[in-house]
């Protein structure tokens, strides 16, 4: 049931003019429940969230990511690698962490198929998440893409690559069979 | 430390409250709670909410609930611990009685789903893990989470989705019994394995609701509870710990980390050994959020070994009579999972089992008085133990 956004935002559109409707003909915003009939009052205010995340300290993932490489950080005395990438080393105290272009190759560790997704996320196919241990130690969550998903196991062989995010376009990392 | 006991139980009916607010709903399990005690508000000098929130209106349900409920001007906390939450205001309740600065506290456990859609819900639980690096670009649920460590599970012990759905098949049993439940429906293997897939391994019924609900309990010190009840419920002790927000990293996808080390610290301090831990409790409540969870939740609390968790259920073992009897309620899969309130609604049907006030179809056999609560936030990010007798703690 893969909707588009523009179909999703119709239908909150046409639901919240139905309410409009309702407040201006009855005088208020109270609408019977779909299942038992109890009245709900529909909240007038409405509060759209995006918030704003500083990735200043580990921008240079980003910037990898647009060359098409993917980074991690590691520290540089006690050879700690750091993914999600952070720009501090809590086992030094310090934050003179270097960063390393990460190999890529990996094995899937455990998996899962979204059907029902989260609301901002509607729009996508039902995605494959995978945890996949790289071949440097540390672990990688992300999708991954195959024309056979049937075939994705635990122990499987995966490669780590850039590829942009549609139809956003963003560029994201993903996991894909070697 | 002074000894602190549960006195006093209130609990809601589980489901869709399309027809009552928070504070209403609150306050149903908090006058119940009152009244089992046999105390008026005056007496509460602290109230603490678990409460997660968000799809729901009020911020600040503590204080909202605190003047519904005539409970002002005592002081009062909301805890957010994910899915434990309720549990962490248990905590908060009896760390104010234990330390001695009160003498009755409330722990008051309380969520209100259906104001938001099933998406937006969805989507609220699934930000809450690793936001930035799990959620937004990863779009994870919370069934998506744990049908990880399902595949992981499956995969490595040779266990089969059927063996999933025998949790599901038990809960719902239970339920059916639980005037409280939110599902009244029993189910087969085949009803769960027919049903649509939410996050491959997991199908709907290995998935616990959307729910709203409350329960409450009264926590007072033993000077205080002796004079209340011939029964209190001491909590003999309580353990927490924390796992990773990325699930990325953690080593293993077959137990849950902080689980073991809160079990492990519990079971230290209340003198269980962990090989034979089912010998020392006479009923469990455990986290079975999803199917999977209830599976892991036998192992890590060393009920059985590793491995072995998933024929469990099927074999009757964790039925009441089995080897030991786990959510006689219906556990969050079938009695339904308001966040906040499911850590409180563990102390209340633990405390209900050791007064033997449940019918008998689903009253455990009381003959330790001791009895546990597994209470996770989170997958795994929150872990919550509670142990809870009928013989007051050797201590305080
Ligand atoms: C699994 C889930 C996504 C299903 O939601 P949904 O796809 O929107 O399903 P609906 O609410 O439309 O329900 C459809 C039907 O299935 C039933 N149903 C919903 N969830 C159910 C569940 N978990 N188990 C059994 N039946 C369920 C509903 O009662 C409804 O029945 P009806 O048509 O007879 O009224 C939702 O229950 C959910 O989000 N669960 C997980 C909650 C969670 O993550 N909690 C935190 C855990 S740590
Ligand atoms: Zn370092």
């Amino acid at each position: 049931m893969a909707q588009t956004r523009e179909q999703i935002e119709q239908m909150v559109n046409q639901w919240l003019k139905y309410v409009e409707e309702l407040m201006k003909n009855e005088g208020l915003p109270i609408v019977p429940e779909e299942k038992t009939g109890d009245p709900l009052w529909v909240d007038v205010r409405e509060m759209r969230l995006k918030y704003l995340i500083p990735v200043k300290r580990i921008k240079k993932f980003f910037d990898g990511l647009c060359e098409g490489k993917i980074y991690a950080t590691r520290c540089p005395v006690k050879g700690i690698y750091y993914f999600p990438p952070q720009a501090d080393c809590p086992a030094c105290m310090d934050e003179n962490l270097e960063w390393v272009e990460v190999k890529g190759e990996g094995e899937i560790l455990t998996f899962t198929k979204i059907n029902v997704k989260p609301l901002s996320f509607v729009h996508y196919p039902d995605y494959i998440v995978a945890i996949a241990r790289m071949s440097e130690g540390f672990n990688v969550l992300c999708w991954l893409s195959t024309d056979k998903p049937d075939e994705v196991k635990p122990g499987m062989k995966v490669k780590l690559v850039v590829k942009r995010r549609e139809p956003e376009g963003f560029f994201s990392y993903y996991l894909e069979p070697a | 430390m002074v000894n602190a006991a549960i006195v006093g139980v209130g609990h809601t009916k589980f489901g869709r409250a399309t027809d009552k607010q928070l504070q209403e709903l609150a306050w149903e399990a908090i006058k119940e709670a009152l009244q089992d005690a046999g105390i008026t508000q005056r007496d509460v000098q602290f109230v603490a909410v678990g409460n997660t929130g968000r799809w729901s209106s009020d911020p600040l349900p503590a204080v909202v609930i605190s003047e519904y409920s005539d409970l002002c001007p005592a002081g009062s906390i909301r805890v957010e611990a994910a899915c434990a939450s309720g549990s962490a205001a248990v905590r908060a309740a009896y760390q104010t009685v234990a330390s001695g600065q009160a003498d009755i506290a409330l722990a008051v456990g309380v969520e209100k789903m259906s104001e938001s859609t099933n998406l937006q819900v969805v989507e609220m639980i699934g930000r809450a893990g690793n936001f930035f690096w799990e959620f937004e670009q990863f779009g994870l649920t919370f069934p998506g989470y744990y049908a990880m460590y399902a595949t992981a599970y499956l995969h490595r012990y040779g266990a089969k989705e059927e063996d999933l759905a025998a949790i599901a098949v038990k809960n719902h049993y239970y339920a059916d019994l639980n005037p409280h439940a939110h599902f009244h429906k029993r189910i087969t293997i085949d009803d769960v394995m027919k049903s649509r897939y939410v996050a491959w391994p997991l199908k709907l019924f290995d998935c616990s609701p959307q729910t709203d609900g409350a329960a409450a309990v009264v926590i007072a010190s033993e000077k205080i509870a002796r004079k209340l009840t011939d029964t209190p419920v001491w909590i003999r002790t309580q353990a927490v710990a924390t796992g990773t927000s990325n699930l990325s990293k953690r080593s293993n996808f077959l137990s849950l980390d902080s689980a073991v080390k809160a079990a492990e610290e519990a079971y230290k301090r209340a003198g269980v050994e962990r090989d034979k831990a089912y010998k020392y409790f006479d009923v469990a409540e455990v986290h079975d959020c999803f199917t999977i969870a209830e599976i892991l939740a036998y192992e890590d609390l060393g009920f059985v070994e590793r491995g072995q968790g998933y024929a469990l259920a099927r074999e009757g073992e964790t039925y009441k009579g089995g080897r030991i009897p786990v959510n006689l309620d219906g556990g969050l899969k079938a009695k339904g999972h308001p966040i906040g309130a499911t850590g409180v609604s563990m102390a209340a049907e633990l405390t209900k089992q050791l007064r033997q006030q449940n019918p008998p179809e689903r009253q455990a056999d009381i003959k330790r008085g001791w009895a546990i609560a597994h209470n996770i936030g989170g997958t795994g990010h929150y872990a919550y133990i509670t142990i809870y007798t009928l013989d007051k703690p050797p201590t305080g």
